[in-house]
């Protein structure tokens, strides 16, 4: 039965080939190792506008992602974008008075929001508010209050 | 007149004899598949030349088409100044529409043909009829196995594709067009999600793996027991499979990325 099992031999490197190429796009291409459920904790946010955040939108402090967006929806009665976070609970030491913004990862990234830590001695805690926000940039609009101000600045020069 | 409206009558009467007939055939072939698990070295002689002897072509047309990808979407990309975004366009397109169709179409030619051929000629040779004589179940023996095996290579060839395609476009983005590989790798993980993109392909090849095999052992086992029939046969699996595998990502590219 010699053919044979060299025939199982090679059904076998198939088999594991495959599996190791799932593998590989599981791991190394896709999210699932930065998905992992770790202990984290939630926070909350109120913006006045949160441009292009999505859910699972990376949420870093100085630059290194410390969790991730959760869910975000619009309270009818505040009218503000309400983004709920999770984060890490290794990073449970961020004062409760965190600056929260939204900024752009490069000029075409995508968005995330940005953790400035505060001074306060107290820190956030589960289901914690950010009191301080700033709106996400929309691009459209800081083009158009610049060609706004440059045609103002041209029409005083005339006059 | 009469003469084409006859015509029309037996070809819709063909037609339909024909899908009631394929349906009987994948429901019979699908009541034994159980027995296939009782004699694993029959299964073990089928992904073998059903799986193993598709991985070097799937391997190699992997490689290429990965690299092909990063060529042209590093040209692409480049006019807008966002390079480091070739791995996700790489990736994506892969994991979700190329690595599972073009490693089904391949699929179909390599093994899918070789099926009906195999098939076909042992119905034309009357092994068919003379293992019925002996009271061996052809399905049993014959068709459960290969399909099995079928449905069982499909996915894994894919992911293979895939896996490898990536790894070629990572060989000329980093390599020949030196962009920085840590872009390329990081942008990839930060974009496919394996719920929407990973899983989806996996879904489309195991469903591809099981039309083709179906196509080709059908045809096979249906053919008209001449070397013509035989070779019409071959020729129609390669076709219709073909036909199925883009007409149903279509339909399953609707289905579950069409709410994104």
């Amino acid at each position: 039965m010699q053919p044979s099992r060299n025939q199982d031999t090679l059904v076998g490197l198939f088999v594991a080939a495959g599996i190791a190429g799932l593998f590989f796009l599981s791991l190394k291409v896709s999210n699932l190792s930065a998905f992992s459920q770790d202990e984290s904790y939630t926070i909350t946010a109120r913006f006045e506008n949160t441009g292009g955040l999505k859910v699972r939108s990376a949420v870093s402090a100085a630059g290194v992602k410390v969790g991730q967006v959760s869910d975000i929806y619009f309270d009818s009665k505040t009218y503000q974008a309400v983004v709920t976070m999770h984060i890490n609970q290794q990073y449970n030491t961020l004062p409760d008075d965190t600056t929260a913004s939204i900024f752009t990862s490069g000029l075409l990234g995508e968005q995330y929001v940005n953790l400035e830590p505060g001074g306060s001695d107290s820190y956030l805690t589960d289901n914690g508010k950010i009191d301080i926000t700033q709106p996400a940039i929309i691009l459209e609009k800081a083009i158009g209050q610049f060609l706004f101000k440059a045609a103002e600045e041209k029409g005083e020069a005339k006059e | 007149m009469i003469n084409s409206l006859q015509h029309l009558g037996a070809y819709t009467r063909n037609s339909f004899s024909k899908v009631g007939r394929g349906t009987g055939f994948l429901l019979q072939t699908l009541s034994y598949l159980f027995s296939v698990i009782a004699r694993p070295r029959l299964l073990m002689a089928q992904l073998y030349s059903v799986g193993v002897l598709s991985f070097l072509i799937i391997t190699i047309s992997g490689l290429f088409v990965g690299m092909v990808l990063a060529l042209q979407g590093y040209y692409t990309l480049s006019a807008f100044g966002a390079e480091a975004s070739l791995g996700v366009m790489v990736a994506a397109s892969l994991v979700r529409e190329l690595g599972p169709v073009v490693s089904a179409l391949l699929f179909a030619g390599r093994a899918g043909s070789a099926l009906t051929a195999e098939i076909g000629l042992m119905k034309a040779t009357e092994q068919l009829s003379g293992m019925e004589m002996m009271a061996i179940d052809p399905f049993k023996r014959i068709i459960a196995p290969r399909f099995l095996a079928g449905c069982i290579s499909m996915p894994l060839l894919a992911a293979l594709f895939s896996a490898i395609g990536t790894l070629g476009g990572y060989l000329v983005g980093s390599g020949l067009l030196g962009l920085d590989d840590g872009a390329y790798w990081s942008q990839m993980q930060a974009k496919i999600d394996f719920q929407d993109d990973i899983i989806n392909g996996v879904i489309k090849s195991a469903v591809f793996g099981f039309v083709i095999t179906w196509i080709a052992l059908f045809e096979g086992y249906d053919s008209i027991p001449t070397s013509e029939g035989v070779s019409r046969s071959t020729t129609r699996t390669v076709v219709n499979s073909a036909f199925s595998i883009l007409g149903l990502d279509f339909i399953l590219t609707a289905l579950m990325f069409g709410d994104h």
